[in-house]
């Protein structure tokens, strides 16, 4: 890992300022401020300095000299991120990507895009509906999220059951290592010889590489997508009912469900028309031919009465169909509304685990004496708890986070993991310790030393040291005993 | 339908303690893949280590030790009405789950559907200190560690042992339709990229002795709706033809002269290179059949955005994959180094240099 750093931060400026715009070299507080946190404002840090290089070149010239000197580099998007991957290290350098914004070349018979990683993930479907393509991952934070930034996190969104993540929906990436090599890592063709560099760089969180290109596939725009909302009185019902439209064949574009709080608030703000007094909601959309669509709809329309459905409703329009999604879109903010903070999770499970997860959390919010609210993208079994607190409150916070580490553990135990899409960052480093054993870590550790041999790329998020878990395994499964003990007594 | 995990484990430790070498088998179907393996190396047979572990239909998952063979599989999904469909070839009965993986072979849906490494969720995996290792898991998010398991894809064995995979499986389609015409090659290119470029129900574009042949399969009325729509006459059998592409029966496949796989950008010019072709994957993945040096259809593959290996005959002491830029050698030596720091698993298979 990394010792002290053996460069002041006026050298280190000054090697910079040589080959990078002096003004886009940081070294104030008051400029460097907004680089304190990213969308997980809880984890707060101030680095050393921030870079703004413009090109790859600047890129390599400060991976090399950062090398050198052993010095933690954190390479920042657009900073929407919702686990601290992008808190800076206060010994280092944050590298932001905010200058490579160009879309460099768009292939419409290839059905590619080759962009800078600063692009914004819904400009790119923006950009090439021209040709009637679009970019198929669309995480909720699309209007704000860069490219660059999704591949760091292997990004998803509601779609991604039918189109995938963002690891199936990349060709490649031209990358700078840590020791300053410059190189592409996949091809114009679907796989290249030898391991699989590009799914091992998907999804590592900045502590491989820093990305300075990608290249992503891009789909068809469907003909026509139309959404079926149904209602239940219990999410064991709306549990099964999604199990029953996938047993029917039906890949869904986009499989939703929400709980009765997430309803009410969602409703409240969006005046979406979703039906108030359901326990659960799902937001099932299929998108394809217009045969396919007309097909499909009838059939998920009878499957939902079949299994229970309260009520059932089908756009009729595309207005209609915004207005449905309006509602699950603005779900975290609408929830926002009705609690001064909220604390986004991000655990996954196995599907047929839904009515047990969601009935011991209902217990853990009583006994944190916190609110819950359920968004869950159905399809794929990645559950977004929205627990709802007040920061001004002291020790509110605490009891969140003990609440959320609860959950987290919960889904692990039912087979599931404890993250789906926001990464483990610093956020959830410690339940690492409760996903893998330390021989696997050690191997994580291992993975990572291949590619940054002083461990200067985002040192201390995604992976823990292993002198730490052992602390934290004991600590949690008292914890867990405790909470056992009292379930029992209770 | 056995747990031979601790078995395997063992024949890791005794191997690191002697010194020896292991070559990985499974069905041993692909034994004509990769560089020739060492002669001096032990066998580490996964091919007891079979059996599904845990499937469920309705979360579209399936786990299965990795010498299950793709058949059982297969039989296993079809009476739920479900299937592999990124449509991993079989070279013979025993072809398993697990070369499926180490050696990323996928179907001619591929472009559509994904490859084996787009659907596996998570694995298994005996490393060189014999430690049994899990990774990823059985849910389609995770982003918890690396992605190690979709690593393997195409690392032919030299990381480890990998005795498990969990996957997504997918509905099997309501129909499927092939509609095929006369194209010379020159044309094909751009007319399957343009038929691709259509939202719809497209699962193969492939053109061989002067046909093309276009897939479509999904929902009834919109495979008939666009068969309509498209030209080309409907084909009696297709599904025989995408089958025979799949399983590499088809006559181009037949003989021993050389065949290199092209794996390049779907719009790229063909190489120009007198002899036959096939192409497949809508232009993405094309194949050569002829005596030639590695070193002049590399510049050709990387002319048209991609890369060039020799997949079965030929030389096999020689390299047979597209070479590595330095940096990325580097990495795969040092990655190699962390999984198996002994050098016991499948030494020189996939380059000379790992």
């Amino acid at each position: 890992m990394t010792t002290k750093p053996k460069i002041s931060r006026a050298e280190l400026a000054e090697q910079f300022r040589a080959f990078i715009d002096p003004d886009f070299v940081i070294t104030d507080d008051e400029t460097m401020k907004p680089y304190e946190c990213d969308g997980m404002s809880m984890y707060c840090e101030m680095p050393m300095l921030v870079v703004l290089p413009e090109t790859a070149e600047q890129v390599q010239r400060v991976m090399r000299i950062c090398n050198e000197h052993e010095v933690p580099v954190v390479a920042r998007g657009a900073g929407t991120g919702l686990s601290a991957g992008a808190m800076p290290h206060k010994e280092g350098v944050v590298l932001s990507l905010a200058k490579f914004n160009r879309i460099l070349d768009i292939d419409p018979l290839a059905r590619t895009a080759r962009l800078q990683p600063g692009v914004r993930n819904l400009a790119i479907s923006e950009e090439v509906a021209q040709f009637g393509l679009y970019y198929g991952p669309d995480p909720s934070s699309q209007i704000a999220c860069t490219i660059g930034g999704n591949v760091a996190e292997n990004s998803g969104g509601v779609h991604c059951l039918k189109y995938g993540l963002t690891v199936h929906n990349i060709l490649s990436v031209e990358m700078i290592t840590a020791e300053g090599e410059r190189v592409t890592i996949g091809s114009d063709g679907l796989d290249v010889c030898g391991m699989d560099l590009l799914a091992l760089m998907t999804g590592s969180e900045g502590l491989l590489g820093i990305v300075t290109e990608v290249t992503v596939k891009l789909l068809p725009k469907p003909e026509i997508a139309q959404v079926v909302m149904a209602g239940f009185d219990s999410v064991q019902k709306a549990g099964d009912a999604v199990g029953g439209i996938i047993s029917h064949g039906i890949i869904p574009g986009g499989l939703e469900m929400m709980d009765g709080y997430a309803i009410i608030a969602a409703d409240d703000f969006a005046q979406a028309g979703y039906p108030r007094e359901a326990k659960a909601l799902l937001l099932c959309e299929v998108d394809g031919t217009e045969e396919e669509v007309h097909e499909h709809i009838e059939q998920a329309e009878n499957v939902f009465r079949k299994l229970g459905a309260t009520s059932v409703k089908t756009s009729q329009s595309e207005e209609e169909r915004a207005l449905l999604w309006k509602g699950r879109k603005s779900a975290f903010p609408a929830v926002g509304r009705i609690s001064p903070d909220y604390y986004c999770m991000d655990g996954t499970i196995p599907r047929r685990h839904l009515a047990h997860v969601l009935l011991e959390m209902e217990k853990m919010s009583k006994e944190f004496d916190l609110r819950v609210a359920n968004v869950f993208h159905a399809g794929d079994g990645n559950l977004h708890p929205l627990i709802l607190f007040d920061a001004n409150v002291p020790g509110e916070f605490e009891r969140t986070e003990a609440f959320g580490s609860s959950i987290l553990n919960l889904c692990v135990e039912v087979g599931g993991c404890i993250t789906g899409e926001h990464g483990v960052g610093v956020e959830k480093i410690r339940q690492m310790a409760v996903q893998f054993n330390d021989e696997e870590l050690q191997q994580f550790h291992d993975v990572k030393a291949a590619f940054d041999p002083a461990g200067i790329l985002n040192p201390g998020k995604g992976v823990p040291a292993l002198r730490f878990c052992q602390e934290y395994r004991s600590l949690e499964y008292k914890q867990h005993k405790h909470d056992t003990v009292d379930a029992a007594h209770g | 339908m056995a747990d031979i995990s601790q078995t395997l484990k063992e024949q890791i430790l005794q191997a690191r303690q002697t010194g020896q070498k292991l070559n990985i088998e499974g069905g041993g179907t692909k034994a004509f893949m990769g560089r020739a393996a060492d002669t001096d190396a032990g066998t580490l047979k996964l091919a007891e280590h079979t059996g599904i572990v845990e499937y469920h239909p309705v979360e579209l998952i399936l786990t299965a030790r990795a010498g299950t063979s793709l058949a059982e599989i297969e039989a296993t999904l079809a009476e739920e009405g479900q299937c592999l469909h990124f449509e991993p070839p079989r070279f013979g009965d025993g072809s398993t789950l697990g070369g499926t993986l180490a050696c990323n072979l996928s179907g001619p849906a591929r472009p559509w559907s994904g490859s084996v490494r787009d659907q596996v969720l998570g694995i298994r995996l005996l490393n060189g200190r014999g430690e049994h290792l899990r990774f990823g898991g059985q849910v389609m998010k995770n982003v918890a560690g690396y992605d190690t398991s979709r690593l393997q894809a195409g690392a032919m064995g030299t990381l480890g042992a990998i005795t498990e995979i969990s996957l997504k499986v997918m509905p099997k389609p309501a129909m499927s339709l092939t509609l095929v015409q006369d194209m010379p090659m020159d044309d094909v290119i751009h007319y399957m990229n343009s038929r691709a470029k259509e939202p719809k129900p497209i699962t193969g574009a492939a053109w061989v002795d002067g046909k093309v042949y276009l897939r479509l399969a999904g929902a009834k009325s919109a495979v008939e709706a666009t068969a309509k729509k498209w030209t080309g006459e409907v084909m009696e059998q297709g599904d025989q033809f995408w089958q025979q592409l799949q399983h590499m029966q088809h006559d181009f496949f037949a003989g021993d002269e050389p065949l290199w796989r092209f794996s390049v950008g779907s719009t790229a010019a063909n190489p120009d290179l007198d002899g036959p072709w096939l192409i497949d994957w809508a232009g993405s993945q094309r194949w050569y059949r002829g005596e030639a040096d590695i070193a002049r259809l590399e510049t050709m593959a990387k002319r048209a955005g991609g890369q060039v290996s020799l997949f079965r005959g030929g030389d096999r002491t020689d390299e047979v994959m597209h070479h590595q830029p330095r940096a990325l050698k580097e990495i795969q030596q040092r990655l190699k180094k962390s999984f198996d720091p002994d050098g016991i698993f499948n030494p020189g298979r996939l380059y000379s240099w790992l």
